[in-house]
């Protein structure tokens, strides 16, 4: 059975159709990169999947382990295994990282029937992943997000990735707003967590971060479908000819 | 606008069912006779023992608050008040003359277990959950308008401390009671302070001798229970030279359909040197969803920093209660003496807040900070008003305000009015303000990783509030922590 299976998905905001019959199939251990110019519904299928409110599916349907995702709430998805790791995570004042981390960890445990970690246990293995991502003590303290550079967004969204141990990983424009050094450091961390079972897709504009997250599988998105899928070397070709000439396509 | 849509469906379902607080202890209860006159003020004055200057007192207050009428400044809004159709004296009628805690009403101890409030000392002594280093905290616990148990008394005497009903300390410490007063909230002062000073039956009285720093937390704990009765408490407590005492008020009240009025009185007075720090976790009925019943709370509080270099903390929480009305003040009369004022205010349901501080610098290089948290939900209002002013010759005062608005759903209100008045240029006044709404995708960004809606608006409120919770006791801080996430949140599982 596959990890994802999207099917002919329509998806409206408001009055406008956004995707019109996408379909995309992701099996464990794969790593899918999405590919499109702006405006080509990439974000909103990383959405749709994740739970975003204010989306209406009118057509089609997506399929977590056979499981109907779409009659799922947010947090169910997420207690499931659905990771998205945010273009722009969010500031939340006042509320220590640590606590944060501690919190959303405990309540997946929760819903999935497991334990919750003790202190210690938790404390050990939030060291461990944050070290291994450069991340500082004094982060951890700090409220989730608030002051930190872009660079220390996306560490912190792979950290939680790699705490929440999540089947699949959507990485929408990880490499936006990060310099050459820290997309390095957030690529090598997203390549630590690869694992046969374990599947991704990333999200980008640019052939650029493929360098360092090489995919299995390119797709190539135009205006609410998926145009044209290939190997990696499909992320070549468009750098040098453009999304243009799948306009008409679409 | 679904997230935030589905918050607001969630908030409103919460509101009454939530209250732990509303049941009712069924005890026969002495009561005076409906109405208030100058018979009334005489009851409950006779039914204290008091000396005669103290009804002279309540007398002259109540004669003042015939002449008075009921302040429309507000952005509050409520039927008018009949005040010939309230009880103004309540009290749980003893079996005899109350000796020890054993001989109070079981019924009545049963409430307060039912509360959480400890009144048997052994219990606050052998509690079986009590980490390690926990303060032990001294209960006042008036119901309605009598106490009926002081705890840890001997303790304090050691101490030197004096903590009793007020009616008690009329009768036993005279001389203070005299001095004080009034003395910082004048029997003038406003309608309902005035209507206070003629009716108030009980409360605590603190004194804290030179140079003494209370060994324990002290607290009161204020229950309403009858029906159409007036709760009129009036607290006072004085922190003389060099001395510092924290003290703590909880307020819970019964579900009933009518509104019932909560009038008190607070003073505080710090001497040279000395330092108050008063806590307030508010929790009286607020009402049903439908904005039927819940208790008007419409006190004065204010402490008066006569002495150099004193100083007066207010924390509140506020998240009880119809309507709301409350600016707990400080007069910074001696020089370089400091007040400050933190704020958590919830509205929700059809709950009216109108809460906030005044900071009044006369003396010297005096110095004030106010950090006041608004969160409105449902159809509630939520307003600060606040008032900072420099007195002519209070050269190099400084005040610092930050007053925070957060937004749950878009049928509530929130309103900040500063009043900001320099009469020296050497003052400096800072005043910071923002509103915003709980963000859509703040709260995705949560249950995307695994919280429910509804822990995910408890964690957001609870990190907006942060700064003040920390100013609580730590005891307090977790019972306020629980309280915001039981006014806001608990509706589903």
């Amino acid at each position: 059975m596959a990890l994802l299976e999207v099917k002919n998905l329509q998806v409206r905001v408001d009055d406008r159709e956004i995707l019109h019959g996408l379909s995309l199939t992701v099996n464990e251990g794969e790593v899918h990169a999405i590919m499109g110019p702006n405006g080509s519904g990439k974000s909103t299928l990383s959405h749709v999947i994740a739970g975003k409110p204010g989306y209406e599916v009118t057509n089609g349907e997506i399929l977590f382990r056979g499981e109907n995702l779409l009659e799922m709430d947010p947090d169910e998805r997420a207690a499931k295994g659905v990771f998205l790791a945010f273009q722009y995570p969010v500031e939340i004042p006042g509320v220590a990282t640590m606590n944060f981390l501690r919190t959303a960890l405990n309540a997946q445990r929760k819903a999935r029937g497991e334990s919750e970690y003790s202190t210690p246990d938790f404390l050990k293995k939030v060291r461990e992943v944050a070290k291994s991502l450069n991340i500082p003590q004094d982060m951890l303290r700090r409220g989730v997000n608030v002051g930190f550079s872009g660079g220390e967004k996306k560490r912190n969204e792979i950290l939680q990735m790699a705490l929440f141990e999540p089947s699949l990983c959507i990485l929408d424009e990880m490499d936006s707003g990060l310099d050459i050094d820290a997309l390095r450091i957030a690529a090598d961390g997203v390549n630590a967590l690869r694992s046969p079972d374990r599947a991704m897709v990333v999200i980008t504009h640019y052939q650029r971060l493929l360098n360092y997250i090489v995919p299995d599988f390119v797709h190539v998105m135009s205006r609410g479908k998926v145009v044209k899928s290939g190997g990696k070397e499909l992320a070549l070709e468009l750098e040098a000819s453009g999304y243009t000439q799948f306009e008409d396509a679409a | 606008m679904p997230a935030v849509q589905e918050t607001v469906d969630r908030v409103r379902r919460i509101d009454v069912d939530q209250y732990r607080y509303g049941f009712e202890t069924l005890i026969e209860s002495d009561k005076a006779p409906r109405g208030l006159s100058e018979d009334t003020v005489r009851f409950i004055s006779a039914k204290k023992n008091e000396p005669a200057w103290m009804l002279e007192w309540r007398l002259e207050a109540y004669r003042r608050w015939l002449t008075m009428t009921e302040p429309q400044w507000a952005r509050v809004h409520y039927p008018k008040i009949d005040y010939q159709d309230l009880y103004y004296y309540s009290a749980p009628k003893p079996k005899k003359q109350i000796g020890s805690l054993d001989e109070i009403d079981p019924e009545i101890l049963k409430t307060y277990e039912k509360l959480g409030i400890p009144l048997r000392e052994v219990e606050v002594l052998e509690g079986v959950v009590k980490p390690e280093g926990e303060r032990r905290i001294a209960v006042d616990a008036v119901f309605d308008s009598v106490s009926v148990a002081t705890t840890f008394q001997k303790e304090l005497k050691q101490a030197g401390v004096i903590f009793m009903p007020i009616s008690e300390a009329i009768r036993e410490h005279p001389e203070l009671v005299k001095k004080y007063l009034g003395s910082v909230v004048p029997t003038s002062d406003n309608f309902f302070a005035t209507l206070n000073s003629a009716v108030f039956s009980d409360g605590s009285f603190v004194y804290v001798p030179p140079g003494v720093r209370c060994p324990m937390e002290l607290s009161t704990y204020f229950r309403i229970n009858e029906r159409n009765t007036g709760q009129f408490e009036r607290t006072l407590i004085i922190a003389d030279k060099g001395s510092y005492v924290s003290y703590l008020e909880g307020c819970t009240a019964p579900q009933r359909d009518e509104n019932q009025l909560h009038a008190a009185v607070v003073e505080l007075v710090t001497l040279d040197d000395a330092e108050i720090k008063y806590s307030t976790v508010q929790n009286w009925y607020p009402g049903n969803s439908e904005g039927k019943g819940g208790i008007y709370n419409f006190v004065t509080k204010r402490g008066d920093c006569r002495g150099n270099n004193s100083k007066i903390s207010w924390t509140q929480v506020e998240t009880g209660s119809a309507i709301t009305w409350k600016y707990p003040s400080c007069i910074l009369r001696g020089d370089n003496s400091r007040g400050e004022f933190y704020s958590i205010a919830i509205s929700n349901g059809h709950q009216q807040v109108d809460s906030g501080t005044k900071m009044l610098h006369l003396g010297k290089n005096t110095t004030s900070r106010i950090i006041s948290k608004g969160i409105a939900a449902g159809v509630s209002q939520n307003t600060y008003r606040g008032l900072v002013t420099a007195h002519r010759k209070a050269t190099g005062a400084r005040n610092y305000t930050a007053c925070d608005s957060l937004l749950i759903g878009d049928k509530c209100g929130a309103h900040t009015v500063p009043y900001v008045e320099a009469k020296n240029s050497s003052a400096t006044f800072e005043h910071e303000a923002t509103t915003s709404k709980i963000s859509e995708d703040v709260l995705f960004y949560c249950v995307q990783r695994g919280l429910s809606q509804e822990e995910a608006v408890g964690l957001v409120v609870n990190g907006f509030v942060k700064d003040v919770l920390q100013q609580l006791p730590m005891e307090f801080a977790v019972e306020a922590q629980k309280l915001i996430s039981i006014s806001l949140e608990g509706s589903v599982g």
